[in-house]
């Protein structure tokens, strides 16, 4: 097993980043306290995010033009997403998406 | 999920996320390795930079020989995201000591994150050290090993996106997105809604112009930012 050190480098730069980005809230927020505009903000953060990382699957990006569908992720979303109305169960959610995108990979 | 706040319900409730760890996680041992890098180099990025993103994004920086600065500036902006995060959770454990509170930061994903959310749903609002502890050590181990498998196997194995398992994760933020807004009665349902559209249409449109990394820590600020202004017109 060979450990570049360079690529060590890199691994604890962008790892020391990635952790103060990740902590530095913790440590602030341990002594000083939102005021009510942030807290409100902050508040559309989960469904904003999710949204976002939802619809970034959906599409294949092509800079300078409109991004393209990613038809098998758009398909597979439809049978998850009645799942979770009828189920209201993550597991039950998380399989039916597995299994969905699974045999339309398979029909595709 | 429950509103048991102990190490085992976060690991129950960690569970459904564990498939797409696993086979996210093997998709980045087999390419890293395909990019040169060694079994060990692999662990150690999933143990230290541990982002999901961010760490193909190194590894295809890595083949094209960019620069450290560039690499470093690249990772910033992808995990930029993380301090909106943690400054969601950071107030839920406040009452926890110092170090505590640096630790549950340090193994903070944006898939613990959605977790919690959906947690304090259950809990009245309330979050211990011991739940998110749990949560965050399960994503963490199951992710470092998932991605030394990928980088032993290599090639050996098939592509593990082709059997589906890479929806995982795209699956539970679908249910963790549709749990939040039945569950979440601080804002009005029409008002989440009416955020979540704005949020599609700006990823769309936002997708011709700017990185899908960076454009998905733009468009979540104006979401909220957007949110907050219907919220107040929308009494």
């Amino acid at each position: 097993m060979s450990l570049n050190s360079y690529v060590l480098l890199v691994i604890l730069g962008t790892g020391l980043v990635t952790w103060l980005s990740r902590i530095t809230p913790f440590v602030l927020l341990k002594r000083f306290k939102l005021s009510p505009i942030v807290v409100n903000f902050l508040g559309f953060v989960p469904i904003s995010i999710m949204t976002a990382l939802w619809i970034q699957s959906l599409l294949v990006q092509h800079l300078g033009q409109l991004p393209s569908l990613n038809v098998p992720n758009v398909l597979a979303s439809v049978p998850t997403l009645i799942s979770a109305v009828i189920s209201k169960n993550l597991m039950v959610i998380v399989l039916v998406g597995v299994i969905s995108l699974g045999v339309i990979n398979l029909l595709m | 999920m429950t509103g048991e706040l102990s190490f085992k319900a976060g690991l129950r409730d960690t569970l459904p996320t564990v498939f797409g760890y696993i086979s996210i996680g093997l998709a980045f041992g087999i390419t890293a390795k395909a990019n040169g890098l060694s079994v060990l180099e692999i662990i150690l990025m999933s143990l230290i930079t541990y982002a999901g993103s961010a760490e193909f994004i190194i590894v295809s920086l890595l083949a094209v020989h960019a620069g450290f600065w560039a690499m470093i500036l690249s990772v910033f902006l992808v995990n930029a995201r993380m301090i909106l995060m943690s400054t969601v959770v950071a107030p839920y454990t406040s009452h926890e000591s110092l170090l505590k509170n640096i630790w549950a930061g340090t193994l903070l994903t944006d898939e613990t994150f959605a977790l919690t959310m959906n947690k304090l749903n259950y809990t009245d609002h309330k979050l211990n050290f011991t739940w998110l502890n749990s949560a965050n050590l399960f994503a963490y181990l199951t992710w470092a090993a998932a991605s030394g498998v990928g980088g032993i196997l290599g090639n050996l194995i098939d592509d593990p996106q082709k059997y589906g398992f890479d929806f995982a994760l795209v699956a539970m933020f679908i249910g963790l997105l549709y749990l939040q807004i039945i569950a979440d009665r601080s804002i009005k349902f029409n008002v989440q809604l009416t955020v979540i559209l704005f949020v599609a249409v700006l990823m769309y449109f936002g997708m011709a112009f700017i990185t899908a990394n960076a454009l998905l820590l733009i468009v979540t600020l104006l979401g909220c930012g957007f949110g907050m202004v219907l919220k107040h017109v929308v009494k």
